[in-house]
């Protein structure tokens, strides 16, 4: 906890980015008090109303108050982007620690196995997997968690591959420990740092990712007030009430610059 | 490097025929009953079996994939449901088109971002470290549809420099291609940037923090020198290994960019395959598009075994 | 009187840690004059390194001079301009450094990294600069160089890499070489090689030299005159000669008593060591910075800063009472007798291990007796660390058997039983990777006993605080992580956890070659003595032969996989020895004489190109035409000494009749 404070005063961009996620963290979850109308309900105010006292973000051309979306909206992304990154990280950690310790033909398996699902474009992945499942914010994050799974397995496996190779694990070995005891317990702890660092960098990519599967019309379906779904919905008002486009597209641009920020601040402590 | 671009390629091939593999798993095997989804839900049962025996899907899974692929290799990618063509050329077609679109891209980013890179590196902490820091995280953080809509606001809509609609006017001079694509392109410029940037400027970071620097200076070298020739040549690995990678990131920003421009290109033709549900013309545009990325990939890798001696030695083996 | 080419003067240099600025150097004045070598030893984190930086003017961005004064030739650093700098460095001083691997840049070729130094700091032509690169790799005696030029650093062994980063520095013609460390990273008959080289270069080309030093032996090897530096300070200064054989500064005399000296066992002749460790960086009382671990302070000392005294015109100590300084070996405990050596313990019979087709370990047959230490001595790609791990498992054998007690064990660690895991144990070398980062000691530890000791959770728990004090650490370092630890600590916590289940035979793969000497000497002591309690085996892997004389009883010697001698410690250093061994005892700085010896550069075989008889056949200066060909026989010179040579007993080397 000391740790924590300290690198909070000692790295401002942390501190920041930590705040700017929180603010939608907290708005989301409590949404229905903070936010002041219902997200989906048509004509609370009239239609592409500029911003004012009484809509804070202005309304779209249904007459939805835009702030209220923007503060629901948040749930997605921000239950979307965890989920999906905690499923990348199990499972890239899981086969990035086994092709590190197995070495040999099991990490050339692994390796040539991940290579191949890194060699589909991410979004084109999602796009061919989500068309054959069917698009459900469930199908979202499992698509999200495995195609991020082979980056997240690369990044633990090249740190694991170091730490395999020092001393203390040999050390293990000589006192009988069993291959899960040295994964999980002496190697796994040691790999915690550039994981972290990953984690929170593909976090960033997890929003960036869902929002813009949302706006392919791939991720959560219209009238959820998704960010993605809400800049597509509306771009046809970009001259009339840009204030639709642009409410959901500076917070989806927040919410990554606060993960960027979280992600740097966190490497650079890595690197102290 | 014959030896390394050989075991290279050999990778490559493993590569693709287990992506082949996992494209056929998705679009062949995960929707289930194929004949039930052509000929709907009020089809008799009878029929349905009689189309999936007549389309072969009741044969050994092995063997229905290497009869996919084999028609694959004979230039047979099935046919489109939605617009029913052939899908290969059509594919071929639209790709052209990407690659035109990807070239403007590209030949706009590598100078502004690598040249970026490298004058912030040079001071890190300096004001023009802190403004395109702050430049580069802000770009990086922008999905390509917000920096498309803003562009399409201010350069289209608002300036009128440049049309909305990508075109590319058949008879037009060299200037009027570019033209016409400007904006899209400078979207890919936008969502590309903050990384190569932000790699660039770390690999200057560490070379000039390398000993080899060290040994550079005090062995008397002009300043300029040493930078040139100690410190940029191995500042700029870092950034070409991700190079291949940022590829990827390029491809699915076409699918975003084309559509929203319009521009009838592979990104655009995916994104409507997907929408309609089209999964020979999806199957055959994700295939198409992984192996072009590979085949990037390949060659980012080979640049970097001639400009790194040691990995070219390293993997002959 | 002469200019010196460098000088400090009273500087002293601060580094900014954490937001503070904490003093690494305090008051150091020295100077270098022209055509003379000045060595400046000290441990680690004594401020050597930095000192040479500033001497170089470049001094890391969170360093600041906060007093004092450097100048080349008479010029200040301070007021000299970038570019006045920048024609200085390589014409007036160049340096050599510690890593010489990472000190080339990796994508030019040697010829390039040479020539360009040409072609700039004189102005000659692409060609004329290469021709130039070419006389420079002549000079640092390099036999093939037109290869070499177009080589890529990675391609070239250490040895060489070293001689290239010194003809870079010798390419501007500089009066002054700096060389940081420059024989740390290589092998013993590398260093030697590239030492003798350093003593050519001072007399043909009369460059002075700064030499800087862990290692008193190359210090005395090759310098003139040298400081003692401790905590940021210069302690000593004195030519060389007296400097060892008078020190005058408590420091000086219990390091120099630290060092083995490669003449006696430890039985004969215990080493001292210093109480404590030395002061943190920023972190010193107000008196001298040596008084808590001093043999003869006084109340005085701790009061107020003790000032750099000349005692005579060429020797300072910073010391109040120079006199009461112990004379060379005064320091040292005196000596017990061993217990004699038990039953054979640990056995390997034909011990064979490949990899990639070569074989790594040729045919290794070796024992080690109970209370007995064999040490196994040969240099770097020799198989000393391949049969450490062949023996505890961690590399399964591809042929041969390992015995324990005369019972032979399964190839695979993994097919082993427990009680021989308890039974046969290691230290490894790097203090830094020994342990696990994220475990404290004493859950790390009593992981060990239980595993080990066969204890439960609890029982092997209580046990961790006292042994702890059997490796004489304190019992709070049970609460601390690894990096809270020096690197001393680390290996004594590493020795306790080897000694978990009270181990018959414990392997140590250059346990001490990390530390400095005096933490060295505490570490050896603390073996032995654990050793002389409990009748332990030792196979000592090393190639440090003054720390194998000191702790061994019997020496194997192993080249290219194949044991090419084994016998008693003082036969093998006193008596008829194979040539290989003579060529590894040449190679010691100060080994009875006091330059080292200039041979011809061994030159390095491969592993692959090996011969099916001798492998050291292509190196050998005794070679004869049976030597590659017929495997050679055994001689048997003494009882117990094993020597695999062709040479008859009475023409082998350190004979009689040589």
């Amino acid at each position: 906890m000391r740790s924590l404070t300290r690198s909070l005063t000692v790295s401002p961009g942390l501190t920041i980015g930590l705040l700017m996620v929180m603010v939608w963290v907290v708005t989301a979850a409590f949404a229905p008090w903070v936010a002041p109308h219902e997200p989906t309900a048509m004509g609370v105010g009239p239609q592409t109303a500029a911003p004012s006292w009484g809509y804070w973000f202005g309304t779209d051309q249904y007459g939805r108050d835009i702030l209220s979306r923007v503060i629901y909206g948040g749930r997605y992304v921000l239950a979307i982007a965890p989920a999906s990154t905690l499923l990348g990280l199990i499972l890239g950690t899981l086969i990035g620690l086994l092709a590190a310790y197995g070495r040999g033909w099991l990490d050339e398996v692994i390796m040539r196995l991940l290579d191949a699902i890194m060699a589909f474009p991410i979004v084109v992945l999602a796009l061919l997997a989500l068309t054959v499942l069917g698009s459900s914010t469930l199908n979202v994050i499992l698509v999200i968690g495995l195609v991020f799974a082979p980056l997240i397995a690369r990044t633990a496996r090249s740190a694991a591959l170091t730490e395999v190779r020092k001393e203390y694990v040999e050390a293990a070995r000589l006192r009988g420990e069993g291959h899960w005891y040295v994964m999980v317990m002496e190697v796994a702890p040691n790999i915690r740092g550039p994981l972290m660092v990953e984690a929170t960098i593909r976090l960033g990519y997890a929003v960036f990712t869902s929002a813009t599967l949302g706006f392919l019309g791939l991720g959560v379906q219209p009238p959820a007030p998704d960010w993605g779904v809400m800049v597509s919905s509306s771009r046809s008002l970009l001259t009339t009430a840009p204030w639709a486009v642009l409410a959901p597209a500076l917070a989806i641009a927040a919410v990554v610059i606060g993960f960027s920020l979280i992600a740097d601040g966190l490497r650079d402590r890595e690197q102290q | 490097m014959l030896r390394y671009t050989l075991r290279r390629l050999g990778m490559l091939g493993v590569t693709l025929l287990v992506a082949s593999v996992l494209i056929f798993l998705i679009t062949a095997v995960l929707p289930g009953d194929i004949g039930r989804i052509i000929l709907g839900p009020f089809a008799e049962e009878s029929a349905v079996r009689a189309l999936n025996e007549s389309l072969g899907l009741n044969d050994p899974l092995v063997w229905r994939y290497f009869d996919w692929i084999a028609g694959v290799l004979q230039g047979d990618w099935g046919q489109s449901m939605s617009l029913n063509t052939p899908v290969l050329p059509l594919a071929l077609e639209r790709f052209s088109r990407s690659l035109a679109l990807a070239a403007l891209a590209v030949a706009m980013l590598l100078p502004l971002a690598i040249g970026a890179g490298v004058a912030a590196g040079r001071r890190p902490g300096g004001p023009l470290d802190r403004v395109l820091s702050v430049v580069g995280l802000g770009l990086g953080a922008m999905p390509e549809f917000v920096t498309g809509v803003l562009l399409i606001v201010v350069l289209g809509l608002g300036l009128d420099w440049f049309p909305v609609q990508a075109t590319t006017p058949a008879d037009g001079s060299v200037w009027a291609v570019i033209h016409g694509l400007m904006l899209p392109a400078l979207c890919l410029v936008l969502l590309l940037f903050a990384y190569l940037f932000r790699m660039t400027r770390s690999g200057m970071l560490s070379a000039l923090e390398a000993d080899y620097t060290r040994t550079a200076r005090l062995k008397g070298l002009p300043e300029r020198l040493v930078l040139r020739r100690h410190v940029l040549r191995n500042a700029l690995l870092p950034t070409v290994t991700v190079m291949g990678a940022q590829l990827g990131w390029l491809v699915g920003g076409l699918v975003v960019v084309e559509s929203l421009f319009r521009y009838p290109g592979i990104g655009s033709l995916l994104h409507n395959a997907a929408t309609n549900k089209d999964i020979p013309l999806l199957a055959g545009c994700t295939l198409l598009v992984t192996a072009v990325f590979s085949l990037a990939n390949l060659a980012a890798d080979l640049v970097y075994a001639l400009l790194n001696p040691r990995v070219r030695d390293a993997l002959a083996d | 009187m002469t200019t010196p080419l460098l000088t400090f003067n009273a500087l002293s240099i601060a580094f900014r840690r954490r937001g503070e600025w904490r003093t690494a150097v305090r008051d150091v004045s020295l100077s270098v004059q022209p055509g003379e070598t000045v060595g400046l030893v000290g441990e680690s984190g004594c401020g050597k390194s930095t000192l040479a930086m500033a001497g170089l003017g470049y001094l890391p961005d969170n360093a600041r001079i906060l007093a004092g004064e450097i100048s080349l030739t008479g010029e200040s650093l301070a007021t000299m301009s970038p570019a006045r700098l920048q024609q200085r460095r390589g014409d007036t001083i160049a340096a050599v450094y510690q890593n010489p691997a990472t000190a080339l840049n990796p994508a030019l070729t040697i010829g390039r990294q040479i020539s360009e130094i040409f072609e700039y700091q004189k102005g000659l032509t692409a060609r004329a600069a290469m021709t130039a690169a070419k006389a420079m790799l002549e000079q640092v005696r390099i036999a093939n160089p037109e290869q070499l030029l177009r080589a890529y650093p990675y391609q070239i062994s250490g040895g060489m890499q070293q001689r290239v980063v010194i003809a870079m520095a010798l390419a501007g013609e500089p009066d002054l070489l700096v060389l940081d460390e420059p024989t740390t990273a290589l092998d013993a008959s590398i260093q030697a090689d590239v030492l003798a080289l350093f003593d050519d270069l001072r007399r043909d080309l009369g460059v002075a030299m700064l030499l800087i030093s862990h290692d008193l032996g190359v210090v005395r090897a090759v310098c003139d005159r040298a400081a003692v530096m401790y905590a940021g300070e210069i302690v000593e200064t004195a030519p060389v000669s007296e400097l060892f054989a008078q020190p005058k500064h408590p420091y000086t005399a219990s390091l120099i008593d630290c060092i083995p000296t490669g003449h006696t066992h430890w039985s004969h002749e215990r080493l001292a060591s210093i109480p404590g460790y030395p002061p943190a960086l920023g972190e010193r009382g107000a008196g001298c910075a040596f008084a808590p671990r001093c043999p003869v302070a006084r109340a005085a000392c701790q009061q107020q800063p003790v000032a750099l005294a000349w005692l005579n015109n060429s020797h300072a100590s910073r010391c109040l009472f120079p006199e009461d300084t112990a004379a060379p070996g005064g320091n040292r405990p005196p000596a017990t007798p061993g217990r004699p050596a038990g039953e054979r313990v640990l056995e390997s019979d034909d011990l064979v291990v490949g990899y990639k087709g070569v074989r790594v370990l040729d045919g290794v047959t070796l024992d080690v007796r109970a209370g007995e230490t064999l040490a196994l001595v040969g240099e770097s790609g020799s198989g000393k660390s391949t049969l450490a791990r062949a023996l505890t498992g961690l590399t399964v054998p591809d042929a041969g058997s390992v015995r324990l007690d005369g019972t032979a064990l399964p190839g695979a660690q993994r097919k082993r039983v427990q009680s021989t895991r308890r039974a046969l144990q290691m230290v490894f070398q790097s203090p830094e990777n020994t342990l696990n980062a994220s475990h404290r000691i004493g859950p790390a530890l009593g992981r060990a006993i239980r595993e080990l000791g066969g204890l439960g959770y609890r029982a092997a728990r209580a046990l961790v605080p006292e042994r702890l004090a059997q490796v004489a650490l304190e019992a709070d370092t049970a609460n601390r992580r690894p990096a809270q630890l020096s690197g001393g600590q680390r290996q004594r916590v590493a020795i306790a956890r080897a000694f978990a289940g009270d181990p018959k035979a414990v392997i140590l793969d250059e346990p001490t070659s990390a530390l400095d000497v005096s933490v060295q000497a505490a570490v050896l002591d603390l073996l032995i003595d654990l050793q002389q309690r409990r009748g332990t085996a030792y196979l000592f892997i090393s190639h440090d032969l003054a720390v194998v004389r000191y702790i061994a009883d019997r020496v194997a010697v192993l080249f290219l996989g194949r044991i090419m001698e084994v016998g008693p410690v003082e036969r093998i250093f006193s008596g008829v020895r194979h040539p290989y061994t003579a060529e590894l005892l040449a190679a010691i700085p100060d080994w009875a004489q006091d330059h080292p010896s200039t041979q011809a550069a061994p030159v390095m075989t491969g592993a692959r190109d090996r011969p099916t008889g001798c492998p050291y056949a292509s190196r050998c200066a005794y070679v004869m035409p049976q030597c590659a060909n017929e495997p050679p026989p055994v001689r048997e010179p003494a009882p117990g000494q094993q020597i695999h040579c062709h040479l008859p007993i009475n023409e082998l080397p350190g004979s009689l009749y040589e």
